[in-house]
């Protein structure tokens, strides 16, 4: 029985197997060689320094901190591109998603012109409250923010166009306001959604480097996160820029197992 | 727990307890939409407390707009809501036809319409005032079985029946208590902690049920709330909710194709077809006097619309049916309907002599069991429905194409004004 199912089975053209092999190669390789170079004996002294653990440190607030801002306001911008019926949806929807294909170092200058000391922004806060924003932590978590939203509003966005609205009609028969719709009823619906989208979100605001070097700079304990650690360490220590690496590559893996079903299954 | 801490205000507008509703809904296609000329309902309707009204019709007829438009899921065009003399819904000069299908409340309404909480404040007069009314559907104190139920997913059978009672300023412990009280009631003592997905069929609809009891509901609506239900569930789900609207204080619509429903849980059915309503009345005089094809199909009755005339009627086809009383109410020449039941015609090969005024020749269409009996369609001048015992049948040897006599009695044919 499965030996005529295989003989019957097409064969794959060699014209589509040898590029796709060729690709994958490509692709798995360089992260194998990661892992084959890496010092695993060294590996708990080396993650013990101090510079190391203070990227590290820097990288996971920030990270989080950036997904927190995203989740404040991204949630609403998701809902108001969902459920919103006013002109130039489409066009919001554009802008906003806009970060998601900008070169973050662009995105990065952009910022720098708005939060600098005479930027729109950064200009009164300067000179009201003494505030400066580039160069510093926050700077770091604005960056992200900025580059890592759009990918928590998509997500949420589409769980929100999949939700059954009737669910909240059927909330509204029941004496609950708009609010307590979105709360009681839409959020845990979408519950799955918002988490993707905010893991997806971190991981996103975690690998950031174009827009946190333009606007924040690149100061170690301060702004100097994971990526730019180990864009400085090429440099100097290679090694160092392995084990940080290997760190970023095992965050990656995670968050894609954990995402597994919502993106790697097959249609 | 009366409950309804509302901020729309009380507009005592008639003294009459109970819905008096009259919907006007129109959009254009697209959406919902039935056909390409666009879509519209007018209703009226008038429930008392306590009463059950059935909307019975086709799919597409326009009852569930009704059932949303009462809920205020949808807004009207034109008309009015009135449920125990407060205003629901009365659109104003301004809202017009431009009102669409997909407004729903009040964010989508026009903002002029609906300042602040989606309620004006009436003019002390509100009589005399057409001013625009639209209270939103959280503060109707209107429950809704939905047709699939809605239940939450993520919420328990008893948190989805306490959600109700929470939003209504009840306490957590006593919502609950309350809930639990009501799922007792509708048989679910036990089931409290199950979530949806792990109730069967019936459970679910009697969760529903619960759900939208548990707000002692003024109007209580019922959307298809046995369609989705296999027919032995359906069976036991259906006396259980007569029961339950038996015992309903309130107002109920329901809204069902399904004529059994109809007839066994309402008090007075409406028969709507094209959005607009064609029989009213008890289950009695509805099903014994169809107006309209749809309705007589569901009863099992051929009907038949011709010129009355004396004792006969004649019908369109030429053919001339003769009954054996006059038309209901004596005088009436004119438009009249005619109605027989399938048991009533007797099929002969040969043309039968004898009592039968009403005699015609007609071919066999199709023939097929129905219950005990055997249903044979018949065409010619008058197609119609008849039932005949399988042993009369095998002894005509019915098959299709077949040329039969049929013949009715004259007291089995009611006539009456059309």
């Amino acid at each position: 029985m499965s030996a005529t199912r295989t003989r019957r089975r097409r064969r794959i053209p060699a014209a589509l197997l040898a590029p796709a092999v060729i690709g994958l190669a490509f692709l798995i390789l360089p992260l194998a060689g990661l892992v084959v170079r890496a010092p695993w004996t060294e590996l708990p002294a080396r993650l013990a320094e101090p510079e190391m653990l203070a990227a590290l440190r820097l990288s996971l607030v920030t990270a989080t901190a950036a997904t927190a801002l995203s989740l404040l306001f991204g949630v609403p911008i998701a809902w108001l591109l969902a459920r919103g019926d006013f002109p130039g949806r489409s066009v919001l929807r554009a802008l906003v998603t806009v970060p998601l294909v900008l070169p973050p170092v662009v995105g990065g200058v952009a910022l720098l012109l708005v939060f600098g000391r005479s930027g729109i922004i950064g200009a009164p806060l300067y000179e009201r409250f003494d505030l400066t924003i580039p160069f510093t932590t926050t700077a770091v978590v604005l960056a992200m923010t900025f580059v890592s939203m759009p990918f928590l509003v998509v997500s949420v966005e589409g769980a929100l166009r999949g939700a059954d609205t009737r669910f909240e009609e059927a909330a509204a028969t029941l004496g609950a306001g708009r609010w307590t719709v979105f709360t009681h009823v839409t959020l845990p619906m979408v519950a799955p959604g918002v988490l993707a989208g905010a893991v997806l979100c971190w991981a996103r605001a975690l690998g950031e480097f174009g827009a946190t070097i333009t606007f924040a700079g690149n100061f170690p304990g301060t702004t100097q996160t994971m990526p730019l650690a180990v864009y400085l360490a090429l440099q100097s220590d290679l090694e160092a820029a392995i084990v940080l690496s290997l760190i970023l590559l095992a965050v990656s893996v995670i968050v894609l197992a954990s995402l597994r079903d919502r993106w790697t299954a097959a249609p | 727990m009366d409950g309804r801490t509302v901020n729309a205000e009380r507009q005592p507008q008639t003294g009459a307890a109970g819905l008096d509703a009259h919907l006007v809904v129109e959009r254009d296609t697209g959406g919902r939409g039935r056909d390409e000329s666009g879509f519209r309902l007018e209703l009226r309707l008038r429930v008392a407390p306590g009463e059950t009204v059935a909307l019975l019709g086709p799919n597409g007829a326009g009852k569930t707009t009704a059932l949303r438009a009462l809920a205020g899921l949808e807004a009207l065009s034109d008309g009015h809501i009135v449920l125990n003399g407060e205003v629901l819904d009365r659109p104003g000069p301004r809202r017009g036809r431009k009102r669409t299908a997909r407004s729903r409340s009040p964010i989508d309404a026009s903002p002029s319409d609906h300042p602040g909480t989606g309620v004006r404040r009436p003019s002390p007069d509100g009589s005399e005032q057409r001013g625009d009314r639209w209270v939103p559907p959280e503060h109707r104190g209107i429950g809704v079985v939905f047709q699939d139920y809605l239940l939450f997913p993520h919420l328990n059978a008893i948190d989805n029946v306490a959600f109700g009672p929470r939003r209504r300023g009840l306490g957590r412990t006593e919502a609950r208590a309350h809930a639990a009280d009501w799922l007792d009631r509708v048989g679910l003592d036990g089931f409290g902690k199950r979530r949806p997905g792990q109730l069967s069929g019936g459970q679910a609809q009697r969760v529903a049920l619960a759900r939208a009891l548990a707000t002692d509901p003024a109007l209580l609506l019922l959307d298809e709330p046995l369609a989705a239900l296999d027919a032995r569930t359906r069976l036991d789900t259906r006396a259980e909710l007569h029961r339950h609207l038996t015992g309903h204080p309130g107002a109920a619509v329901l809204v069902t194709h399904d004529p059994v429903d109809a007839l066994m849980l309402a008090d007075r059915l409406v028969v709507i077809e094209d959005g607009r309503a064609v029989q009213e009345g008890d289950a009695e005089s509805v099903t014994a006097r169809p107006r309209t094809d749809y309705i007589a199909r569901l009863v099992g009755l051929n009907l038949y619309r011709g010129k009355a005339s004396g004792r006969t009627v004649r019908l369109a086809s030429g053919t001339v049916l003769t009954t054996a009383e006059p038309l209901g109410g004596a005088e009436a020449d004119g438009e009249a309907f005619a109605a027989f039941a399938p048991s009533a015609v007797a099929l002969y090969r040969e043309e039968p002599d004898g009592s039968p005024r009403n005699t015609w020749r007609a071919s066999v269409a199709g023939v097929h069991r129905h219950g005990d009996s055997v249903r044979v369609q018949l065409d010619g001048p008058l197609r119609a429905a008849a039932d005949v015992t399988p042993a009369a049948a095998a002894q005509l040897g019915l098959e299709p194409g077949q040329t039969v006599w049929a013949a009715v009695k004259a007291t089995e044919i009611t006539a009456y004004p059309a």
